[in-house]
């Protein structure tokens, strides 16, 4: 396979598996340097690309293993300590949000959920994705997708009146 | 009317019960800028979601070209070729037996000769004892010196 035709089928999801790492592993450094190995993954593999029913949906499950594999390490774990209080300013994501700092919060909270509410809520809500495609990327059962996605929305929604109520009841 | 919708919309998303389609609905609600005051609280999470989406992978791959990679697959190929030529070298290129290539009269007179050429070389080795005396006088005389 060519470097072109790998890059026709790569580019239309690494934006998707790029925020799907950043959303697991909160830098973006950690985040780019996760994607880059994804990448680089498939194009070793990539003559059997072609023998791949989805490669989105494939991409997006090695992505998901590797995010939480380098979680699961102690290296991930020490440097997580301090990429939690740890803000880039060279994101223009970040910029856009200052502006309105409630916004912000979604993204605090979406920080703390659990790693699975995360994942789906990314997908679902982020990358609009079916459920069906999320069930298959996170090899769980669409059943399981849907109740934590409803789960997550609802804390998301709950954290967010706290925050918004804070000190006035 | 349309008020109504989004509540029931709203109702169904924390469910977890809309469609892709349903969502973008509610998205492009809350995106606007008059959002009816009791629905207020839910525009950040609807605000927020468009932004990530805008988020880019903006670092370059790497990507070794394809000729490389077929340059070791070739390298492989090389090994396992010249591993398989030394086999075959030495496989035939075991040295014959001479009973193989010879009858036995063939094998006896060859001995039969060689055992003649050595006697005869033997005689001509008494002539060199005559040289050792030479080496002692020699010896002596360099001593004296």
């Amino acid at each position: 396979m060519q470097q072109a035709e790998f890059l026709n089928i790569v580019t239309p999801f690494k934006d998707k598996l790029f925020r799907m790492a950043k959303r697991l592993l909160v830098s973006t450094e950690e985040a780019e340097d996760a994607t880059q190995e994804i990448l680089l993954k498939l194009w070793t593999k990539s003559n059997a690309i072609s023998s791949y029913k989805n490669v989105e949906a494939f991409a997006m499950t090695m992505t998901k293993n590797f995010c939480l594999d380098r979680l699961k390490s102690k290296q991930a774990s020490n440097l997580k300590l301090v990429h939690s209080n740890y803000t880039d300013d060279n994101s223009s994501l970040q910029k856009q949000v200052e502006a309105s700092d409630s916004v912000l919060w979604v993204q605090r909270i979406m920080e703390e959920l659990p790693e699975q509410q995360k994942m789906v809520l990314q997908l679902r809500d982020v990358e609009q994705y079916d459920l069906d495609e999320i069930s298959e990327m996170l090899e769980m059962k669409p059943t399981a997708v849907r109740v934590a996605l409803s789960r997550a929305r609802k804390i998301v929604r709950e954290k967010l009146l706290e925050k918004h109520s804070y000190g006035i009841r | 009317m349309e008020l109504d919708n989004i509540e029931k919309l709203i109702e169904k998303y924390f469910e977890a019960a809309t469609t892709v389609a349903e969502e973008e609905t509610l998205k492009e609600y809350f995106s606007q800028e008059s959002v009816a005051p009791h629905l207020e609280q839910y525009a950040p999470m609807f605000q927020y979601f468009a932004s990530a989406k805008k988020e880019r992978f903006t670092k370059q791959v790497p990507l070794t070209s394809e000729v490389t990679k077929v340059k070791k697959n070739r390298y492989g190929w090389y090994s396992a070729a010249a591993a398989v030529a030394i086999c075959a070298g030495l496989y035939f290129n075991q040295p014959t037996a001479i009973e193989d290539e010879y009858s036995p009269e063939e094998i006896a007179a060859a001995q039969e000769a060689l055992a003649l050429l050595g006697d005869n070389f033997n005689k001509g080795t008494h002539q060199f004892s005559h040289l050792n005396e030479f080496e002692k006088n020699t010896t002596r005389f360099i001593q004296k010196n």
